[in-house]
């Protein structure tokens, strides 16, 4: 066998332009090109780039741990450990337990584009936002599950939120509550991370019992597995999700394709076929992935633990902070494998990514260690 | 205006035991017929009064629209000459109206129907009943004709509808029963006040606020708070657009009523806010035995030299000199809503109008205003220049003062309280409640705090207060009224009579969580089992007494006996308590006795912590939500 890589190894570099040295076998590690002097350069797939202008809270932010960010015009809210920031007219303003927020430490946001209304998820409760009045839900004053709100997502009438105990969905017309766990769903366990809500289907990321799917036609619950079981290990390749620890998911309606983060590495579902996604065999910089985010049905972003990774169907590119120098890195992946440092000045704050939204072409990236604004460069 | 010495003289030819009577008979009637107390000139027939509320012209200024809640119509007058043309049947209690930006179309928002009514203004008729949310009480549309806005006063938000075609495109968060839409005058916002404070921590100062919504987008903009403000009503802009003032009731319920006997258990107020004043001010329409009460509709002259306000409790018109106002307003920065020498700076006259007046509108270049009386059926012309009534404008109708007719001007008149500064319907908004807890009995600061309880559908449900110490509504409306809210000579008999058997004829607001048929969801019935059930969880009998529907028995939802479920606080003297029916309890919060569980579901999850409020601390969150779907149906 080992002969066999090494005389397929030999082939392919034999097949490469001189100037390109493969440091590894793409079977186990991506193969980092340099550039040799001289030589004539081989560009790198196309992909976008970013100037990336860095929040803390030398600069406003109210906490530089951040665990998600949202996008809403103009406007940028950041959910962070010590508050709910916004960034409006170059100004960072908080909102903390004293404006009437639940929590000081927040998880989650999502945005009523119809009503401008934003939703909070926080460790103590769910709150809204709504023209600069905080109204809070929590599993004392209202029919929440659980006060811990991991994730929140908003479709037509209905608050869908994922909870430490189970999924709740607030009916905004009614106000009446529906609570769904291992009493009335295929949810084996009840710590949910992360949903994603859409006229046609709900999913929902259930931290140790894989996705769950919610028809909403025909109200009806499904439930989507890690083919080899519990282990860490991927015996059944693009078989069904990697993991049963699911972080976060994120579904095209439009295209029918679902987009599922897991620690163990990141998958993409339509409907039929499951296509996996890891570090051996991906451009993705680490199987721990904390949040992903479709753009469509071929093009992905992943928050990981080693950095932002973008997908385009083809060719991966990873942002951020060197893993070795701390200095600013951006490295593009080919179909073949090839992986090629692109020059930069700046990356995201930090490698730990926990969440992204989108701006038009800029990208805003939360993250351990601050927020960032990934200004496009064209 | 009808005069309030004929009432008096009538009623007080007849005694006690006729008011025994009436109450007796009433209660065995089954209906809203009173027929107890028939003096002359008053009648016990139900009769279909006017009952108008609000005003409008049409945009050719030759038709005048009067919404009439009594008959549930759109009255059209001949606008110089007010003879009716037509009267347009629309829903039952509408509150809301107003005209599509062409002027061909007249919306009319149904408050207990839950419907709008589409009037065309050529053929007037109605050409559409489109179905809404709960208790639409205003209607608006934007300039361009796209969107209806329609303020909900029971689900708290605005409905945002196409215009054309009545389908909800959305619904905008606003405060605690959103009830008035105003646009600003060049259209690009509207402002919505509500009746109800907005949900408050307990024995904090109420709080309400005005949304503002942006018209481009369709969505909140802005919220204005009203500090201290429980219940909001119209707003009234200047010409430029500068200058807005909305009319408020500002309670003083965290002290003892014993206490503010002399200075107002409230401040009748108008908020102004915009351009001219900055930051928002609130400043007192009362003073001393002058008192403002209830201030409602609000209008501005289109030159800005006047604001008439109209107050339903004083039957009267307010005149502001806005030149004044703002002088004061400049010299003496911030709100003033405590200062009762205050209005001497700006409020120019009290013009007395008729009984429960609300809607304005100015007329002729603003030379006169129109008042609608509610309970006269009747539209006061007041000329601006004198600031006098010149005459007054009778609607068809009965002419007869039937003992609801009187009992109901009775409940919303102040005439009989010290100095006249509050009738019932200052607490039981268009009589319901105002979401309050009051301090009333002079035994201490901060004892025996109580929630004000609802009163429709209240026939049946004695004994009254929260500690059951009144066996009727004529004790609880007489003797104890006079003592705690009135401290000052009270009601004669025949006009006791006829407030009891108006209170009594209070029917239930339509339940919005019901289904049309009545039948239960699946929700609703696994709370229903709860509700009833005999055992607990763990295989248990649950003691009768512990059973929800041991006390909330009944079809209002109580055995009208008292009991000590556990909420007694250390400011309580005791902590038996009478059992509170559960007719629209869903709407109805704060809850307990003193209104420290702010939902429904802190009752349980908070001050149930022995089980003596029933049996609950072996349900799951499931259940508990399904406990409350089903109590949201009685």
């Amino acid at each position: 066998m080992k002969a066999l890589l090494k005389i397929a190894t030999v082939a392919l570099l034999a097949s490469l332009p001189a100037a390109f040295i493969t440091a590894q076998s793409a079977v186990i590690a991506p193969k980092i090109h340099k550039t040799a002097a001289g030589s004539a350069r081989l560009q790198p797939p196309s992909m976008p780039r970013f100037r990336f202008e860095n929040f803390t809270t030398a600069n406003g932010l109210p906490d530089d741990h951040v665990f998600s960010v949202l996008v809403d015009g103009n406007r940028i809210w950041a959910a962070t450990e010590n508050g709910l920031g916004l960034y409006e007219n170059g100004r960072w303003k908080t909102f903390g337990t004293k404006d009437g927020l639940a929590h000081r430490a927040v998880l989650s946001l999502a945005l009523d584009k119809r009503t401008g209304d934003v939703w909070a998820g926080t460790m103590g409760g769910l709150s809204r936002i709504s023209g600069g009045r905080i109204d809070t839900f929590n599993q004392l004053n209202s029919g929440l599950s659980n006060d811990v709100v991991y994730g929140v997502s908003i479709e037509g009438g209905h608050v869908w939120t994922a909870t430490a105990a189970g999924a709740s969905v607030l009916d905004l017309r009614t106000n009446q509550w529906s609570l769904y766990n291992e009493r009335n769903t295929p949810m084996n366990e009840i710590w949910v991370y992360g949903v994603s809500a859409t006229p046609s289907k709900v999913y929902y990321a259930v931290w140790g019992s894989g996705v769950l799917e919610y028809d909403q036609q025909k109200k009806t619950w499904d439930k989507y597995d890690d083919p080899d079981g519990e282990t860490e290990m991927v015996l059944f390749k693009d078989q069904g999700l990697i993991h049963e620890i699911t972080t976060s998911v994120s579904y095209m309606e439009k295209d029918h394709i679902l987009w599922v983060a897991t620690y163990f590495g990141d998958s993409r579902y339509d409907g039929r076929y499951w296509h996996n996604f890891l570090t051996k065999d991906s451009g993705l910089p680490s199987n721990f992935t904390n949040v992903i985010k479709g753009v469509d049905a071929n093009h992905a972003w992943f928050g990981t633990d080693k950095g932002l990774a973008y997908y385009d169907g083809t060719n991966w590119a990873v942002y951020r902070p060197s893993l070795t120098t701390g200095k600013p890195e951006m490295t593009v992946r080919d179909r073949n494998g090839n992986v090629t440092p692109v020059e930069v000045t700046t990356a995201p704050a930090h490698n730990y990514v926990l969440g992204i939204d989108f701006q038009g072409s800029d990208i805003w990236v939360a993250t351990a260690k601050g927020l960032s604004h990934g200004i496009h460069q064209p | 205006m009808i005069s309030s010495s004929s009432i008096s003289v009538r009623t007080a030819a007849v005694g006690v035991s006729l008011l025994a009577c009436a109450c007796l008979f009433a209660s065995y009637t089954g209906s809203t017929t009173a027929r107890a107390s028939t003096p002359t000139g008053q009648t016990g027939e139900v009769l279909e009064y006017a009952s108008p509320v609000e005003l409008l012209y049409s945009l050719d200024r030759k038709q005048l629209y009067v919404l009439c809640q009594g008959g549930g119509e759109v009255r059209v007058l001949d606008s110089s000459t007010y003879a009716e043309i037509r009267r347009v049947p629309v829903g039952r209690a509408p509150r809301g109206l107003s005209l599509s930006p062409k002027g061909d179309r007249l919306y009319a928002a149904n408050s207990w129907d839950d419907t709008l009514s589409v009037i065309d203004t050529r053929s007037l008729n109605v050409t559409a009943t489109w179905p809404v949310s709960a208790e639409p009480s205003s209607v608006v549309s934007d300039r361009q004709g796209k969107y209806l806005y329609v303020a909900n006063r029971i689900s708290n938000d605005v409905a945002v509808l196409n215009a054309q075609t009545g389908s909800e495109e959305k619904r905008l968060a606003a405060g605690r029963g959103a009830s008035y839409i105003t646009p600003s005058p060049d259209g690009s916002k509207l402002y919505v006040t509500h009746v109800y404070p907005n949900p408050a921590p307990h024995r904090a100062a109420p709080d309400s606020e005005i949304t503002v919504i942006d018209t481009a987008r369709a969505v909140v903009a802005d919220r204005i708070a009203l500090l201290g403000i429980a219940h909001g009503f119209h707003i009234a802009f200047s010409a430029d657009g500068r200058l807005g003032a909305a009319a408020g009731l500002h309670p003083r319920n965290l002290i003892p009523l014993a206490h503010v006997e002399h200075a107002g258990a409230f401040t009748d107020t108008l908020t102004l806010f915009g351009a001219d004043i900055g930051t928002p001010v609130e400043l007192p329409l009362d003073e001393l035995e002058r008192y403002s009460v209830r201030p409602f509709g609000v209008a501005i002259t289109s030159d800005k030299s006047r604001i008439f306000v109209t107050c339903e409790g004083s039957e009267e018109v307010t005149v502001i000199d806005v030149p004044r106002l703002l002088r004061y307003v400049h010299a003496h920065p911030g709100s003033h809503a405590n200062d009762l020498s205050a209005s001497g700076n700006y409020v120019n006259a009290r013009i007395p109008v008729g009984h429960d007046p609300r809607g304005v509108l100015l007329v002729k270049g603003g030379a006169q205003l129109l008042v609608a009386n509610r309970l006269d059926d009747t539209i006061s012309v007041i000329d601006t220049r004198t600031n006098k009534q010149t005459s007054t404008i009778p609607l068809a109708g009965p002419k007869q003062i039937s003992v609801l007719r009187n009992g109901e001007r009775t409940f919303y008149t102040a005439r009989y309280s010290f100095q006249g500064q509050i009738g019932c319907a200052n607490c039981h908004i268009d009589s319901t409640f105002d979401g309050l807890q009051w301090d009333l009995e002079p035994d201490g600061f901060g004892r025996d705090i109580v929630d004000n309880r609802p009163i429709e559908a209240i026939k049946d449900t004695e004994p009254y207060k929260w500690n059951g110490g009144n066996p009727n509504l004529p004790t609880e409306c007489g003797p104890r009224t006079e003592k705690f809210f009135w401290r000052a000579d009270n009601y004669d008999d025949l006009t006791l009579t006829d407030l009891v058997v108006y209170i009594r004829s209070l029917p239930p607001r339509p339940n919005r969580w019901r289904l049309p048929g009545g039948e239960l969801t699946a929700a609703q019935e696994r709370g229903k089992a709860l509700f009833e059930r005999g055992t607990d969880k763990f295989g248990k009998p649950i003691p009768e007494i512990n059973r929800c529907n041991y006390c909330h028995s009944g079809p209002k939802g109580t055995n009208q006996k008292s009991f000590d479920v556990g909420t007694k606080k250390v400011t309580d003297d005791s902590g038996l308590l009478d059992t509170p029916q559960l007719i629209n309890i869903a709407i109805t919060g704060p809850y307990l006795h003193d209104g420290s569980a702010q939902t429904l579901e802190q009752i349980w999850t908070i001050f149930n912590p022995e089980d003596k409020h029933g049996r609950t601390n072996d349900l799951t969150k499931d259940e508990l939500n399904d406990l409350i779907e089903y109590l949201r149906t009685r």
